[in-house]
């Protein structure tokens, strides 16, 4: 091997970098957040509501996990240009990830809530709950557990897709180390780094996650 | 007819046949990556089932920087990386490599999984009717074990499918780097890419129904 | 009192309460026997508004709980229910799952609601297992639990829907203990059950249910010494 590393530059442009990846962290979380809630809206539609608007979120749902992240992206960057729509990196990103996320976690949502019994809702009501409290206190609380550990993964998977956005003109960590890295052509020790760099924010990330539930799930 | 082109023109059948051409190239390099990521990540998660502490400490960790760390960055790096070490590899090539590691990577804990869900006592039942290691491994763990975890296979193989779709920014002209250089030269975007994405849907949305409903059954 | 009259029950075409005329007086203990289908367990999800009725009416101290403007949440308060799968809310310890409905339903505050359900967890012989997940104690542990938690609602009512007959065998007998206990201390009590020790020595009155119509009703000691009905006849002597 005759190539001789240069690693100063990188390491001269780590808080550069780290800051790259608080961005990426951001549009990870955000997405999920949002992810969450259009998640569980789509599963709740589609185990109880008939009609266009079971349609819209069965669509949603199968298109989000049967085409590629990058394509779902490149929708929101050029397939809505084409349509006169120009979002912002930052928004195209984020609404790549959300539509993605939500598509994933409404299919794991629609799992937990099948999984619980319904009997479970008869004995809550019997209790005089009414149904909205028997959801809030009976159901939510045991689809939480079983859709835990699913929704962590994707949580890692949208820090990792999150990457993407390099190639949509988004300066988080990967497309802020392909900007350096094109201006000092140290490819590979740029990308190393931000390898280094993804890979501590997901096991700092699955580390908390997992400190949480044992908090969270004591039975 | 006139044929010569003028840089921007519109969506023609020739670039269907280019597109389709590509399709071709999508599943040819998903179908080496996900046989040699399969084969490779049944053996580590062999290792990793039975080779306890040792695997547990070195292989372990190296496969799980492969789930941690972003493909494209993967890629990337290893593009860069091959021609240091003397590698001389076309995108093809490279992306073959870094897909197939990362299906193994995926595929060993699904692996794993299989080998785990054959509980002990139905192998101490095999060897106790004079199996050895070796024939109780290929008649007992692997048809039982194998069959439990397929469908969570099914769910790997098309996720690497669907990211073959990376390997277009090191330049292999696969589906998705197809429609980025029809898109540039059509300026049809929202057709473009609904072909393309309607290509890997026909593909993997039946495979996912057929999986989960497998699944389903043999839950029961 | 409870009191029902002319009550029609369909799943779909299916009749499964065929005209059911029926009260019970407060301080009443009545089992309801029959072969499974016989309609009995719907009867009671009826009662407790579980499930719409076609035509006819129940009436719960004189409100009717199938009428539009009944607040069925404030009349399932004064009527307990106890399973048959005992349903334990898995997520919450003993003390949480019988505390939780006094708390949120009644709006008691936290430490009172726990009070309540201390209480009510030693009234049927848990008082050990206070801090205990529904996943570690046996099926007639949270059987009790499930009975438990319906009386910190401190109702009227306790509706019970086969309580045993999810059981192993050698734990039906804590369970039937614990519902002697209520019948003792004056509770009004409707059991829909398969254990005919039970209905015969714990009971005042007995009906038997057959094929969603109430063939007879009485005392154990008309039911099981003198039935009139052949179907109760061949029923009692199938179950012994």
């Amino acid at each position: 091997m005759n190539y001789n590393f240069h690693w100063k530059p990188v390491f001269n442009n780590l808080p550069g970098l780290l800051e790259a990846g608080m961005l990426t962290l951001q549009v990870a979380v955000l997405s999920m957040l949002l992810g969450i809630c259009i998640g569980m809206a789509l599963a709740l539609i589609r185990l109880h509501v008939r009609g266009p608007l079971r349609w819209f979120a069965t669509t949603w749902i199968e298109v989000a996990r049967n085409t590629p992240a990058l394509i779902q992206l490149f929708f929101f960057a050029f397939g809505l240009g084409a349509l006169g729509l120009y979002l912002s990196p930052y928004t195209i990103v984020l609404a790549g990830l959300t539509f993605n996320n939500a598509g994933y976690l409404a299919e794991n949502f629609r799992g937990g809530l099948q999984a619980i019994p319904e009997t479970q809702i008869r004995a809550a009501r019997s209790l005089g709950m009414t149904a909205p409290q028997a959801y809030l206190r009976i159901v939510i609380p045991q689809v939480l557990r079983i859709v835990y550990y699913p929704m962590t993964n994707q949580m890692v998977w949208a820090v990792l897709m999150s990457s993407l956005g390099m190639l949509v003109g988004f300066r988080e960590l990967s497309g802020e180390t392909q900007a350096l890295a094109s201006t000092t052509f140290r490819i590979f020790e740029y990308f190393s780094v931000t390898a280094v760099i993804y890979y501590v924010i997901v096991k700092i990330f699955l580390g908390a996650a997992h400190l949480i539930a044992r908090r969270l799930f004591r039975y | 007819m006139n044929d010569t082109l003028s840089f921007f023109s519109g969506f023609g059948p020739r670039d269907f046949l280019f597109l389709g051409e590509a399709a071709l190239r999508t599943l040819w390099i998903s179908v080496i990556a996900i046989s040699i990521g399969t084969g490779m990540g049944v053996i580590f998660g062999w290792l990793l089932f039975e080779g306890k502490l040792l695997a547990t400490l070195t292989l372990g960790p190296v496969l799980d920087v492969f789930r941690s760390v972003p493909l494209l960055i993967q890629l990337v790096l290893f593009y860069n990386f091959a021609p240091m070490v003397g590698l001389n590899l076309a995108p093809f090539g490279s992306g073959v490599v870094i897909l197939a590691i990362y299906t193994a990577a995926l595929v060993a804990s699904v692996a794993r999984g299989g080998f785990e869900a054959v509980g002990v006592p139905m192998r101490r039942a095999s060897r106790s009717l004079g199996m050895s290691y070796w024939q109780d491994l290929r008649h007992v763990v692997m048809p039982i074990g194998m069959r439990a975890v397929f469908p969570a296979w099914v769910g790997v193989a098309l996720g690497v499918m669907k990211d073959s779709a990376l390997v277009s920014v090191l330049g292999y002209v696969e589906l998705l780097k197809a429609s980025q250089i029809l898109i540039t030269r059509t300026q049809q975007p929202l057709l473009i890419l609904a072909l393309a994405g309607a290509f890997y849907f026909a593909l993997s949305y039946p495979i996912s129904r057929y999986a989960a409903r497998l699944e389903e059954r043999w839950e029961q | 009192m409870i009191t029902i009259s002319g009550l029609h029950k369909y799943y779909g075409a299916l009749h499964v309460l065929q005209g059911i005329d029926l009260s019970v007086e407060k301080g009443e203990v009545l089992s309801i026997i029959g072969s499974s289908g016989s309609g009995k367990s719907t009867l009671l999800y009826c009662i407790n508004g579980l499930e719409p009725i076609q035509q006819g009416q129940v009436t719960v101290d004189g409100v009717d709980v199938h009428a539009k403007g009944t607040d069925i949440n404030k009349l399932r308060q004064n009527m307990g229910m106890v399973f048959q799968q005992w349903n334990s809310f898995p997520h919450l310890t003993a003390l949480e799952n019988v505390a939780l409905a006094p708390r949120i339903v009644r709006k008691k505050s936290r430490a009172e609601a726990l009070d309540i359900a201390a209480k009510q967890l030693e009234h049927v012989g848990l008082a050990d297992k206070l801090n205990v997940y529904p996943n570690a104690l046996s099926g007639g542990q949270q059987q009790r639990l499930a009975i438990a938690r319906a009386l910190a609602m401190e109702p009227g009512y306790m509706l019970f829907d086969e309580a045993t007959s999810a059981l192993d065998p050698e734990l039906v007998g804590e369970v039937l203990d614990t519902m002697r206990l209520l019948a003792e201390e004056g509770m009004t009590m409707i059991c829909v059950t398969h254990e005919m020790s039970f209905a015969r020595d714990v009971s005042d009155r007995v009906a038997y249910f057959h094929q969603g119509v109430m063939e007879e009703i009485g005392p154990p000691a008309q039911i099981f010494g003198d039935a009139t009905s052949a179907h109760t006849r061949k029923f009692l002597a199938n179950v012994r």
